[in-house]
């Protein structure tokens, strides 16, 4: 999928300046800890800027609430509607309104459509958050490695994740979890190795123009190791548009998941928005609330994760800020 | 642009497609080999009927009882050949099967990026033109709506709205079965069955590239050219489209390269949702019939096409930007 500012990758981060002459002001000689005061002082202060510019960004704000209430709906989910969401309780065919104890409607086998969305929403938020969270491991290893060590290992990485953008995504998916089971730890395990080249090469180009800061010199003469400098001095530097990003991979995920599961391929012991819409395809000439109800679902959830991603985009970009 | 940096633009694009060929070809050998069952164990279920026996035999003939590195190089001879081996349920060479709908699904996919393209860039340069004002904060809006459906509901609930409540379009198919039009009425019913289905997979590009049009415009603006452009006295619009677009469609053409795989994986579920005679529909059957030899050859044949499609956009960089040489 897309990140929310491809411009911004696209456009060449800062070329860093000769590192010969910052070597020479290299700061060796002061004291550790003011060293370290001064790796951390900049990127606090402007994370706290950028939160309250979250904060005080409507859209953004309004996608939070959105995506506070789906979880509150998908963590309630057995409380509100206690029993298999899969059980018929209602006469079948109930059109939304037309009995209040079913405000949504049934669906043909007399399955209450509200239980079946807000058991739905568990499953589709756990999949997206733990396939974003898959690729988001894969993704910054991969990354990281590539841009903080370059040359050989570099180049095999990129072509790496090369190979695994020039597949189509959602066909690689299918393989996947035709190959493995249709179960919901297959397909989670399936869409977060379709999607981690994104975050690797966001990784990858922040590493790039970190390694050679003074922050990541004066590391490097104190002689600290390989993995403390790329996991404690560059990786919180380059989160940001990883953050960014992560809403996106949660959203993409999701919407990869409602396919899976509308062409049938999803786990079929859950209930999920993708399976009721295509149980509800067939019906679509008669009763089309069954398909438009799960389906507005999941335009809602990607909406106020997508509202969030832009909101924290323009917060850690102050350069976009107001356009 | 001429001929010849044309096709040494061609030649060098190719020349770097070399790795990511080999890469996808031994990821589908290495998904093959993680497949449950074998060809024997297929050909033995539809037979109905199996001994251990002729199960044995059915490997040897296969060359499935060699060592891994065998099969490979077996695998390879055959790429090499132009056969991605047979398909046991259709008992047809896959490429032929593939050969078959690769033609609808290329029209359905270049018709839907049209239709992104023209739409969003005129969305996007609408935005950018008239930036903060009302008219870019409601497209805005409707661009992050339509950056947040999925594909298959769009085109089910476009089905709801124009075929079933008001009768414009059809439902599905890719044109009227046995009415046995010809000419310009065949061109005309094909069109008709196109436009649901291209409008559906096209939704959430039209939202990617009109974003994307009016922050690459919203960034050219600034540019020192521009300035110059206006002060030479050009007319607004002059300046916007000869100036402004030319040099934002750079990033735009990027991103419609890198998404054209996505839009082959959107049209697995598109083409399922409106019966459209496909790769993708291949792709979902062969899924129900577990009929792998076939899903794998649609991976590898669409990463093919996207690896194609990569080049061209390269060679489309290379005319719109001159500066843009071999890196």
């Amino acid at each position: 999928m897309s990140t929310p500012f491809p411009l911004d990758t696209a456009i060449a981060p800062p070329a860093p300046a000769p590192v010969v002459a910052r070597r020479a002001q290299a700061p060796v000689a002061k004291a550790p800890e003011a060293v370290k005061a001064a790796v951390d002082a900049k990127p606090l202060s402007s994370r706290h800027a950028a939160l309250r510019a979250f904060l005080r960004n409507p859209a953004a704000m309004a996608g939070v609430v959105l995506l506070v209430f789906m979880l509150v709906l998908a963590l309630f989910a057995p409380l509100l509607y206690p029993g298999d969401p899969l059980d018929m309780v209602a006469p079948p065919l109930l059109w939304p309104g037309q009995d209040a104890a079913y405000p949504l409607g049934s669906d043909s086998l007399g399955r209450d459509v509200i239980a079946g969305i807000a058991h739905g929403a568990r499953v589709s938020l756990a999949v997206g958050v733990v396939a974003a969270t898959l690729s988001l491991l894969i993704g910054v290893l991969v990354g990281a490695t590539a841009g903080y060590f370059g040359g050989r290992i570099d180049d095999v990485l990129v072509r790496i994740t090369e190979l695994f953008q020039t597949m189509p995504s959602f066909l690689f998916v299918i393989v996947v979890v035709a190959i493995g089971q249709p179960s919901v730890p297959v397909i989670v395990f399936a869409i977060g190795l379709a999607s981690w080249p994104v975050i690797a090469r966001l990784v990858r180009a922040e590493f790039r123009a970190l390694r050679e800061t003074e922050f990541v010199l004066a590391a490097r003469s104190q002689g600290f190791g390989h993995a403390r400098i790329i996991f404690q001095e560059i990786l919180p530097n380059a989160l940001p548009p990883v953050i960014v990003t992560t809403s996106v991979l949660v959203a993409s995920a999701i919407l990869i998941e409602s396919a899976l599961s509308f062409l049938g391929m999803g786990d079929p012991n859950a209930v999920s928005w993708g399976s009721m819409i295509g149980q509800g395809r067939e019906l679509l000439r008669t009763a089309w609330f069954l398909t438009a109800l799960p389906g507005a679902a999941i335009v809602l959830t990607v909406l106020a994760l997508n509202l969030v991603g832009d909101g924290l985009n323009d917060a850690f970009n102050p350069r976009l800020r107001g356009r | 642009m001429n001929l010849r940096s044309a096709s040494r633009t061609l030649a060098r694009t190719a020349w770097q497609a070399v790795p990511t060929v080999i890469g996808v070809i031994l990821l589908n050998f290495v998904l093959m080999q993680w497949i449950p069952g074998d060809a024997a164990d297929v050909v033995a279920a539809e037979s109905g009927s199996a001994t251990a026996e002729s199960m044995a035999q059915l490997r040897s003939h296969f060359g499935l009882d060699l060592p891994v590195l065998h099969q490979l190089a077996a695998y390879l001879n055959n790429l090499v050949h132009f056969s991605l081996g047979t398909s046991p349920r259709y008992n047809m060479p896959v490429v032929s099967l593939i050969g078959a709908r690769l033609g609808n699904t290329l029209l359905l996919m270049v018709t839907a990026l049209a239709f992104a393209l023209a739409i969003g860039i005129a969305v996007g340069t609408v935005m950018a033109i008239r930036v903060g004002r009302w008219q870019d904060r409601t497209l805005s809006v409707l661009a992050l709506l339509l950056y947040s459906t999925p594909g298959f509901w769009l085109g089910l609930m476009a089905i709801v709205l124009f075929s079933v409540h008001l009768g414009w379009l059809p439902t599905g198919g890719s044109e009227s079965i046995g009415a046995g039009y010809t000419g310009w009425t065949h061109v005309v019913d094909v069109a008709r069955h196109l436009v649901l289905p291209a409008l559906a997979m096209s939704g959430f590009y039209i939202a990617i590239f009109s974003r994307l049009t009016r922050a690459a415009m919203l960034e050219v603006t600034r540019q020192d050219f521009v300035r110059t452009a206006e002060a030479k006295g050009l007319h607004p619009w002059t300046v916007n489209l000869r100036h402004v677009l030319r040099n934002a469609l750079i990033p735009v053409t990027t991103v419609a390269g890198m998404h054209f795989g996505t839009l082959l994986g959107g049209a697995v579920v598109v083409e399922t949702v409106f019966s459209w005679p496909g790769l993708g529909r291949l792709a979902f059957d062969s899924v129900a019939g577990r009929d792998y030899t076939v899903l794998l050859g649609v991976l590898l044949m669409s990463s093919l096409l996207v690896i194609v499609a990569n080049m061209l956009v390269d060679l489309l960089h290379a005319w719109l930007d001159p500066r843009i040489q071999v890196r």
